[in-house]
């Protein structure tokens, strides 16, 4: 009797006592993530460059020795199979696929969905492209990390972008997809634009049902009606779509129309995105990015890109950039913090606290609450001749900071207190193209 | 509402129809004469939509001048219906007539699946759009409207042609009234030496191009991308449910209600434009379960 309470005090002390030593882990031959994107479905115009261009920059790193001699092996789920399918996959590949890290995802459903769940299985999660500011609003994660913005600076980045190009603009009208970003991205752009633009009339509000192919009857309506900006958040085929048949009908010339979204459908749209429309790309992404396209690791890249695909980089692309240097970044930061072979999970998590990494684009810095600070790239259309199709001008890349939710705020009561002053107060750089 | 507005709301109305009829003829054809709901008539107006578009961007490449693309509309759609069509009733439909309408819509459901993954194997997963045939039609203006020729005018226009024609060819020629024989009663038309196997080809061949031409006419005003044939499928039965299945006129009728209900909620009360064609669907079929033109049918023990 007397030793089995011996042994278990003496076992309760050596369990206590192990949080405090974090032991470094054994290197492992290989670090396996996982990595879940649209492989199919209308998402796939975001999920397909993504995957492509993980391959393409952990094919590098492997072929420069990976980290610290390990190399990366990825696995990618597919989010097109539905939502049941990825967190069963999701659990497979972490709990039976010794997935280390995984990044997930692209739809801010799958994102509520998997930050539980990665919480559960005690996994590190870089969200690394959807959209939603709910994740860290609502909720506090140890094991998510979100390595770009959100919804919010994207579209206070948009209204102030508008609001300096084209301060004297009287009406909106807008077309969004019918789900919930179509839906949340005008809350918080028409609440910032009545915070600091009260004067705004929105004479149309269409949000036609996700996946739609034909804006006819709205096009109509929006010619009858004229407003002087037309804002759309839609992607992917639905926003080819729009602009297509918009432009057929002569709706570019009448009206300026705000496309946050618009950087990934530049090269499908080819010449029916005319000038002078305000064109945005979630975060300072672009294939012509100013700060960006005279260095060598950009210009390598995205030659390598356009070789394996065929087509110029868009911001998923960026986006898993992103991911990929702040996965990279933290290990190396937890190796060299512990000096150790090979971090264990909570010294990885300690790296990632804070950590400023870069991908494609400028830094990024991972906040308290977990959220990233990422700038914002917006343009202006031109078709200079130089591409089959719209290129950027009078760009202005805004700093992420002030556009991004302080924390442990509310995104839409923020929006509120927001006035016209903030636009005026804003950092931004300028850039001619 | 006045009436500009009232006029406009009709235009975009007819345009948005003519297309669901197109292709809602083909299936309501099928179903009429083979009692089999033709699931994948979803992926053949896809494959309609897909082909035309690559081989109008081929033949212009060439040089050609961009009004071609109206013939190579019809030779897509020609060749979604032989080499797809034919194939699948002869190797396949042929051997499910007899079967449960359970199996044989599950059997139809997993070929539109497959064609799904065969488009993206062929065309991947990034969206297509060439309006070449489009803008050579040029624009219309109408009370300060622009709309462009080829969906106010060519496209009705069609739908019309189509409608008549499919009229026509099943109460006045010898090949229409052998279909309209069989469909009436297949022992019977076989007793008196129709061969039906003969006429069921030809009626699938006859419904999977108008599903091609569907897409095909469909492209010029549209993204070409996955998923584009499950949503027409799941209108197009919207229509031929509405209208009774197997019914010709029902499905002009069917369509240009649903797109006139569409086209007139998006001006009057936009937030329910996506339910118009279901509510229609849900009014009709309350009141007529067999449809608008449907005659309640008697059941074969």
């Amino acid at each position: 009797m007397k030793t089995k309470i011996m042994k278990r005090t003496v076992s309760a002390l050596l369990a206590s006592a192990m949080p405090v030593v974090a032991f470094a882990a054994d290197k492992p031959d290989s670090l396996k993530i996982g990595m879940t994107a649209f492989l199919t479905g209308p998402a796939s115009v975001f999920g397909v460059p993504a995957r492509d261009a993980a391959e393409i920059m952990i094919e590098n790193i492997n072929a420069k020795g990976g980290i610290n001699g390990v190399p990366i092996e990825i696995n990618f789920i597919d989010e097109g199979a539905g939502a049941e399918a990825l967190t069963s996959e999701y659990r497979r590949m972490v709990q039976s696929g010794g997935a280390e890290v995984m990044l997930a995802s692209i739809s801010s459903g799958n994102c509520q969905t998997i930050a539980p769940l990665a919480e559960d299985l005690q996994v590190p999660n870089l969200m690394w492209d959807c959209g939603t500011q709910r994740i860290f609003e609502e909720n506090d994660y140890k094991y998510v990390f979100r390595t770009q913005a959100n919804a919010t600076p994207e579209m206070l980045a948009t209204v102030a972008y508008l609001l300096k190009t084209k301060p004297d603009f009287k009406t909106i009208a807008v077309v969004n997809q019918d789900y919930a970003w179509g839906r949340d991205s005008w809350d918080i752009f028409s609440t910032a634009l009545k915070a600091m633009k009260p004067d705004v009339e929105v004479v149309a509000e269409f949000f036609p049902k996700f996946g739609s192919p034909d804006f006819s009857t709205e096009i109509s309506r929006l010619q009858a009606l004229q407003p002087d900006v037309i804002l759309s958040t839609s992607w992917g085929g639905d926003l080819d779509t729009f602009v297509q048949q918009a432009s057929q009908r002569g709706l570019l010339n009448t009206s300026t129309f705000v496309l946050p979204l618009a950087e990934s459908s530049l090269e499908r749209l080819g010449a029916a995105l005319t000038d002078g429309h305000i064109v945005g790309a979630r975060g300072d992404h672009y294939f012509l990015h100013p700060e960006r396209r005279n260095d060598e690791d950009f210009q390598a890249f995205m030659k390598q890109y356009e070789e394996k695909t065929g087509d110029v980089s868009v911001y998923p692309v960026f986006h898993a950039s992103q991911a990929i240097a702040a996965l990279t970044g933290a290990y190396e930061k937890a190796i060299a913090d512990n000096s150790v072979d090979w971090p264990s999970e909570d010294q990885l998590l300690a790296a990632l606290e804070g950590l400023t990494f870069q991908g494609l684009g400028r830094p990024v810095t991972l906040r308290e609450d977990n959220q990233g600070v990422e700038d914002q790239l917006i343009g202006t259309s031109v078709q200079t001749g130089e591409y089959p199709f719209a290129t950027l001008e009078n760009i202005m890349i805004f700093d992420g900071d002030q556009l991004t939710t302080p924390v442990g705020e509310i995104s839409i009561e923020w929006v509120k207190t927001l006035d016209a002053g903030f636009v005026d107060a804003i950092s931004f750089d300028q850039f001619d193209n | 509402m006045n009436l500009a507005i009232f006029l406009l709301a009709l235009f975009d109305g007819v345009a948005y129809a003519a297309l669901v009829f197109i292709v809602a003829l083909g299936l309501t054809l099928i179903f009429g004469v083979m009692r089999i709901l033709n699931v994948a008539h979803g992926s053949l107006y896809a494959i309609g939509a897909y082909a035309t578009v690559s081989l109008t961007g081929y033949v212009l490449a060439l040089g050609f001048a961009p009004v071609l693309a109206f013939p190579l509309m019809i030779v897509s759609a020609v060749l979604v219906g032989i080499a797809i069509g034919g194939p699948l009733e002869y190797f396949l439909l042929r051997r499910i007539y007899d079967k449960s309408e359970v199996l044989q819509l599950l059997v139809t459901f997993a070929v539109f699946m497959i064609l799904e993954d065969v488009q993206r194997l062929v065309w991947g997963t990034q969206p297509y759009f060439d309006s070449s045939a489009l803008q050579v039609l040029g624009n219309v203006s109408v009370f300060g409207v622009t709309y462009t020729a080829y969906q106010l005018i060519l496209l009705p226009l069609i739908a019309v042609v189509l409608l008549l024609g499919m009229r026509f060819f099943l109460r006045r020629t010898v090949t229409g009234k052998l279909i309209t024989a069989t469909t009436e009663d297949r022992e019977a038309a076989q007793s008196i030496g129709i061969d039906a196997d003969k006429v069921f080809l030809f009626t699938f061949v006859i419904g999977a191009v108008l599903a091609g031409l569907g897409g095909a006419l469909a492209s010029p005003t549209t993204s070409i991308l996955p998923g584009m044939g499950a949503d027409m499928i799941v209108l197009s039965f919207a229509v031929v449910a509405t209208a009774g299945l197997g019914q010709i006129e029902g499905a002009a009728l069917t369509a240009l209600m649903i797109g006139l209900g569409r086209s007139f909620a998006v001006y009057l009360y936009p937030e329910i434009s996506v339910l118009v064609p279901y509510l229609i669907m849900v009014l009709v079929l309350l009141v007529r379960p067999e449809g608008l033109f449907g005659s309640p049918a008697a059941r074969k023990i």
